[in-house]
């Protein structure tokens, strides 16, 4: 045994794993794909790959008249598909120049932020699933449930939503539609209380989820970060602050930040502006005014379609509209809305054609995700999963 | 919000004096479309103004919210235009910064040493219209699959791809 010799430190070759992260594993949430380099358990270097959900939606939109685009957006982010919607028709309305009336936009305001609401109870049920807290999950997301039976009431579909039209909004809420509205805004408040007490200060939690991912404001700004995750890190950019749509600058409302941009603050700052968006529904619900739902657009807004069976005029105008007929001036247009995510913007060049031209969205998370591999690297593998969850990185939006 | 507008408008004539300045004939032309100006400036000088645009403490246009290219295929010598779009939070200017090259050289500097966040977004861009990003660190398709052999987004590419023959015409009613 003579012959065993010391082997210094230095002389060891060290040696990598490599793990494919996905393209489709369960804690990761969709369909992203990550081949990891790791030490042990600490990763060294990540490499993202994205695409697997393409479906070309710039170039479909180059063949598709205005209206027919709203049902390729509810496909971006569809956890939050409303405010896609209205993102788009809000677009078209400033190309054509038009105004739509108060009792419409508090209408998409309401809608809006029931969608944010839903997007943000997908978003903080999902961190607490992965960090083991599967109770929140499973009581939280009935009201996921219940905001989905709003939608039904007031556009007939759940997911792909399709609410609202260019010029307004597509029907009044019905009486059903506002029974479950305010049931929902009394029973709301009680479950998010609920999980709110369950997680926010849950030792466990609490040791899981700070300085799990952080990014500093500086970092989170260069990588373009928008939405909860920019102000998780302690910038408060919203743009239903700065550049107000929809009527916001009539609510009162804060914007939550955070300091440290790690998956507690991103958690936290999802927390409060839920609370947020139920005190701007609850007073854009007390200041519904009466009046027309949508603008006197003839030429944009889909008739209803009683009159079609019925009318002559609005037939031809269906027929225009569905056909992409009607003249629609030239222009660039930029329209960006804050969605569940960040900020969702629409650049739209028009020829005056029957199609637009160019259509590029801004999708957020696209823009975002990028900085994954530098928030994961020297980490663990296990935050690796929390701090994508806690990103809200939508496959649909990441791919469009 | 007067004074806002005020403050903006304020910005905008310097950005516009700034540019000229800087750049005499290379600073092409100036338009307001909607609520935003583009400024059209020579692709020679695109990284020194939007390096300028980002640093200048007066404009501090320091966030690039999006970029994306276009295909003109009518302009004769001009056919693809690239567009960047800038933000200073503070004051909250938004801006429009482009540049116009002909079908026959599409290499343009990459903005990815003063926006990380560029990244992705120009490769983004090559992987649709085919720029070549002059130093970008990672320049590979992004969304579509790597065998691709052609640049979708050019207007010359139909929406669906002539060569399938997976699809019976008679089931999807054409």
């Amino acid at each position: 045994m003579s012959d065993i010799k010391n082997i210094e430190a230095t002389e060891v070759q060290k040696e990598y794993n490599i793990l494919n992260l996905g393209p489709t594993h369960p804690a990761t949430h969709g369909i992203f794909q990550n081949v990891l380099k790791m030490d042990g358990e600490i990763i060294m270097h990540a490499e993202p790959t994205i695409g697997y959900i393409h479906r070309a939606f710039e170039k479909l939109a180059e063949h598709r008249p205005y209206n027919q685009i709203a049902p390729i957006t509810d496909r971006l982010n569809y956890c939050s598909s409303p405010i896609n919607n209205m993102g788009w028709h809000m677009t078209v309305e400033k190309l054509i120049g038009c105004e739509v009336p108060k009792r419409a936009d508090y209408m998409r305001v309401i809608i809006m932020e029931l969608a944010r609401i839903s997007d943000h109870i997908i978003c903080t049920t999902i961190i607490g699933q992965d960090t083991g807290a599967t109770t929140g999950f499973l009581y939280f997301f009935q009201m996921r449930e219940k905001v989905y039976e709003i939608y039904e009431e007031v556009c007939g579909a759940r997911l792909t939503t399709n609410i609202g039209r260019v010029g307004g909004m597509e029907r009044d809420f019905s009486k059903r539609a506002i029974e479950l509205l305010k049931k929902f805004l009394i029973e709301f408040p009680e479950y998010l209380k609920e999980f709110q007490s369950l997680i926010e200060r849950n030792r466990i939690f609490m040791d899981r989820t700070i300085n799990c991912g952080p990014i500093s404001a500086e970092r989170a700004l260069a990588y373009g970060f928008t939405g909860p995750n920019l102000r998780a890190a302690g910038v408060d950019y919203d743009v239903r602050v700065a550049n107000p749509y929809s009527r916001y600058q009539d609510f009162n409302f804060s914007i939550p930040i955070g300091t440290n941009g790690d998956t507690y603050d991103r958690f936290m700052v999802r927390i409060q502006e839920m609370w947020e968006s139920i005190s701007i529904i609850n007073q854009a619900f007390d200041g519904l005014p009466e009046g027309p739902i949508h603008a006197d657009v003839p030429n944009f807004y889909l008739p209803e379609k009683q009159e079609v069976y019925s009318k002559m005029e609005a037939l031809i105008y269906h027929f225009k509209i569905v056909m992409g007929e009607t003249a629609i001036p030239k222009g660039e247009v930029y329209h960006s809305v804050e969605g569940g995510n960040g900020e969702l913007g629409y650049y739209l060049i028009s020829d005056g054609g029957r199609t637009p031209y160019r259509l590029h969205f801004r999708r957020p998370c696209f823009i975002y995700y990028q900085a994954y591999p530098e928030m994961i690297t020297n980490g663990l593998l296990s935050d690796a999963i929390l701090t994508m969850s806690s990103m809200n990185v939508i496959a649909g939006e990441l791919d469009a | 919000m007067e004074l806002s507008n005020m403050e903006t408008s304020n910005l905008n004539e310097l950005i516009s004096q700034s540019l000229k300045n800087r750049y005499a004939d290379k600073f092409i032309s100036e338009e307001q479309q909607y609520d935003f100006t583009n400024y059209t400036i020579d692709k020679s000088v695109l990284i020194d103004a939007l390096d300028f645009l980002k640093t200048d403490p007066e404009i501090a246009c320091n966030f690039l919210t999006t970029l994306c290219g276009v295909h003109m295929p009518d302009q004769e010598g001009s056919e693809f235009g690239m567009m960047y779009q800038l933000q200073n939070m503070e004051k909250n200017l938004r801006i429009r910064v482009k540049i116009w090259m002909s079908k026959d050289d599409l290499h343009l500097p990459t903005a990815t040493g003063i926006w990380p966040s560029a990244n992705w977004m120009e490769r983004q861009e090559y992987d649709f219209f085919g720029f070549k990003f002059v130093g970008h660190p990672d320049l590979r398709r992004i969304l579509n699959m790597d065998e691709m052999n052609y640049f979708p987004m050019r207007k010359e590419y139909p929406l669906e791809d002539g060569s399938r023959d997976d699809k019976n015409d008679k089931m999807f009613g054409r």
